[in-house]
């Protein structure tokens, strides 16, 4: 369940956000603190989270301090769906 | 003539009272600060520079996050008759190497005698000093003078002149911020008239909500400088913030009726395209008589984007204007017309995009529709030029030259770069664009600039950080922007010859492009490109011929 919460992260920033289908994201990968996810499309990945798994990130979270990878967010999300 | 700190003075003496700016903070009660409070704080700046020994006219540097601090540090510097110079803040992604590099580089041009920072961030500043530079001290907002009852008239401020730099403006990147735009007390207030006359600022009616940082002209001057110095109430909250949590500026605007805002083109397609109708409940946005599109590019679907969007929260659609603004004539240069709107010229697509004459439509034939930026102000005359310099008639797209009582002084310490942007009294905007019916239309760039929600950015400083990543041709880069219809905005693309052909490796090579170029520059990259050797198209001095290459990669993106 986990992973594939994770891989359909991945998809999502690799083709929305950075427009490389291909790119492979790791689990510990660093999105927010590198750059990789930057300010403005934050908003999409909160929105996506939203209507995907039903999971609302408020928007003081939305920093490298509450999620900076995949596994974070993965952890973040499966947290708020119980 | 007047000055800053008389202005201040007799708001102080006047209107103590009045709120002048409203702070806002996420998750924070709102803090109003009236007239008497922003003297207040920024008498205790103003002694904490005399303590320091800055000088009368020294540059002082504010390196602070959107707070009160701020506020007070560079109002302190007015009074003090020193020149504030607000720089943006360190952002997470920007590496702290990068950061320290651009601002050794401004410290080495423009000389400032002091920094004013947080205690966090103390030794992030002091590790871009270098012995001998200009640099004597930096102060934490922590050691500042208490606070007393100020004595204004004793303050070196109220000395100053009409003529004397009241502060200074740069644009982001390494070549912007070493072109610091310096202006004048006058040439600042002689805008503020002009477009407060433009836009019929009431400082009994208006409201203006910003959420637009301070480094850059269009917050410092519409939503800073104008409200407080003409009494015209403004909400500020941060930039921050803003873009995490869109909706604050529709519930700002409804909580304090706001009248007026400023919003960069791409703000319009992100607010209409982010905000949940949730978050919009019990909104009213129908006091909202002016949103002002600057900064970058307009663009009429933006507008349409976000007037069907909060059409139902309020919102009136001839609220939607445009300005074409800049920091070398303080800000605006053009605004449309609040009783009619920005006008609409329909024009024949062929004509335009080969001749460059914007010609009306011929029956059966593609046409484009374009936004104008509104009238010259006032006090500012527009000229479009050939490339020798000469009048062209109206519809002909040419560059646009400007002059007006509100220029820029100069470029700080850069007579080379103040000479080669004026020509006889006349500012050389490096923008392209027509007039018709007295309406400005801009249409796209001389200079390879790109903006990227309202942020300019130097081409050549991403390509020069592309030819730092291994395995990239130094040289052998070019960076150009794209505009995204969707986002509202211009992408950033990036294109790099390498040694190897092979995929897998060009891939491995485009994601430390990204690394690299954002940790350096803080810009997000849309598209990287690896190509091979001989991809890149060059000038025959071998020169990057920027556009060529963006002709090539649209080519081979539509194929």
């Amino acid at each position: 369940m986990t992973e594939e919460i994770t891989s359909v992260l991945a998809k999502f920033i690799a083709e929305k956000i950075l427009k490389q289908a291909k790119k492979v994201i790791g689990p510990d990968e660093a999105l927010i603190s590198s750059g990789l996810v930057d300010s403005f499309s934050l908003m999409d990945l909160a929105l996506f989270v939203e209507d995907t798994f039903g999971v609302r990130i408020e928007d003081t979270e939305l920093n490298a301090q509450t999620f900076d990878n995949l596994s974070q967010l993965t952890a973040l999300i499966v947290s708020r769906q119980k | 003539m007047t000055t800053f700190p008389n202005l201040l003075q007799r708001s102080f003496l006047e209107v103590p009272e009045r709120v002048s700016i409203i702070l806002q903070h996420a998750g924070q009660a709102d803090q109003p600060l009236t007239y008497r409070q922003l003297v207040l704080g920024a008498n205790q700046y103003a002694l904490t520079y005399a303590r320091e020994g800055i000088q009368p006219g020294e540059v002082i540097l504010l390196i602070l996050e959107h707070g009160q601090d701020l506020v007070f540090a560079f109002w302190g510097a007015v009074l003090h008759g020193a020149i504030p110079a607000i720089m943006p803040f360190l952002s997470e992604k920007l590496s702290p190497e990068r950061y320290r590099t651009d601002l050794a580089s401004l410290i080495s041009i423009t000389k400032p005698s002091a920094i004013i920072t947080s205690a966090e961030f103390e030794s992030e500043a002091r590790s871009a000093l270098v012995p001998g530079d200009s640099v004597r001290k930096v102060i934490v907002t922590g050691a500042i003078e208490p606070q007393t009852e100020p004595d204004l008239e004793s303050l070196p401020g109220m000395k100053a002149g009409p003529d004397d730099i009241v502060l200074l403006q740069h644009s982001s990147g390494t070549t912007g911020l070493q072109k610091g735009v310096a202006l004048s007390h006058q040439a600042v207030l002689n805008q503020l008239q002009a477009y407060s006359r433009a836009i019929q600022l009431d400082p009994e009616k208006d409201v203006i909500v910003s959420w637009l940082p301070l480094y850059h002209d269009m917050g410092l001057i519409s939503c800073f400088l104008m409200p407080i110095l003409l009494r015209v109430p403004v909400v500020e909250m941060s930039p921050f913030d803003w873009v995490r949590a869109p909706y604050k500026l529709m519930q700002s605007v409804s909580q304090y009726k706001g009248t007026l805002s400023w919003l960069p083109n791409f703000a319009y397609n992100f607010c209409a395209g982010k905000i949940r109708e949730r978050n919009l409940e019990g909104v009213d946005l129908s006091t909202w008589r002016a949103i002002i599109n600057c900064s970058e590019p307009v663009h009429a679907e933006s507008h349409s984007l976000f007037a069907e969007k909060f059409e139902k929260f309020g919102l009136r659609p001839q609220a939607l204007q445009t300005s074409y603004a800049m920091a070398e004539n303080v800000f605006g240069v053009t605004q449309s017309s609040l009783e009619n709107g920005p006008a609409v010229d329909e024009i024949d697509r062929a004509s335009f995009m080969t001749n460059r004459v914007a010609t009306p439509p011929t029956a059966g034939r593609p046409a484009m529709k374009m936004l104008s930026s509104g009238r010259p102000l006032d006090n500012t005359k527009v000229r479009i030029v050939n490339e020798n310099g000469e009048d062209i008639p109206d519809r002909l797209v040419g560059e646009i030259m400007l002059q007006s009582n509100c220029m820029l002084t100069g470029y700080y310490n850069r007579p080379d770069a103040t000479e080669s942007a004026l020509r006889n009294g006349w500012y050389l905007t490096g923008d392209y664009g027509y007039l018709a019916n007295g309406e400005l239309y801009v249409s796209g760039r001389k200079k390879d600039m790109i903006i990227v929600g309202g942020k300019n950015i130097y081409p050549q400083d991403l390509e020069s950080l592309t030819s730092e990543v291994p395995g990239v041709h130094p040289g052998r880069t070019v960076a150009f922007g794209l505009y995204d219809e969707e986002a509202g905005t211009e992408e950033v693309v990036i294109i790099a010859e390498a040694d190897s052909e092979d995929p897998a490796e060009q891939e491995v090579i485009a994601d430390a492009i990204r690394r690299h170029v954002t940790k350096s520059s803080a810009i997000a990259l849309r598209h990287v490109k690896v190509v091979g050797e001989k991809w890149i198209v060059k000038t025959s001095s071998g020169k990057t011929a920027r556009s060529a290459n963006k002709e090539k990669f649209i080519r081979e993106l539509n194929e």
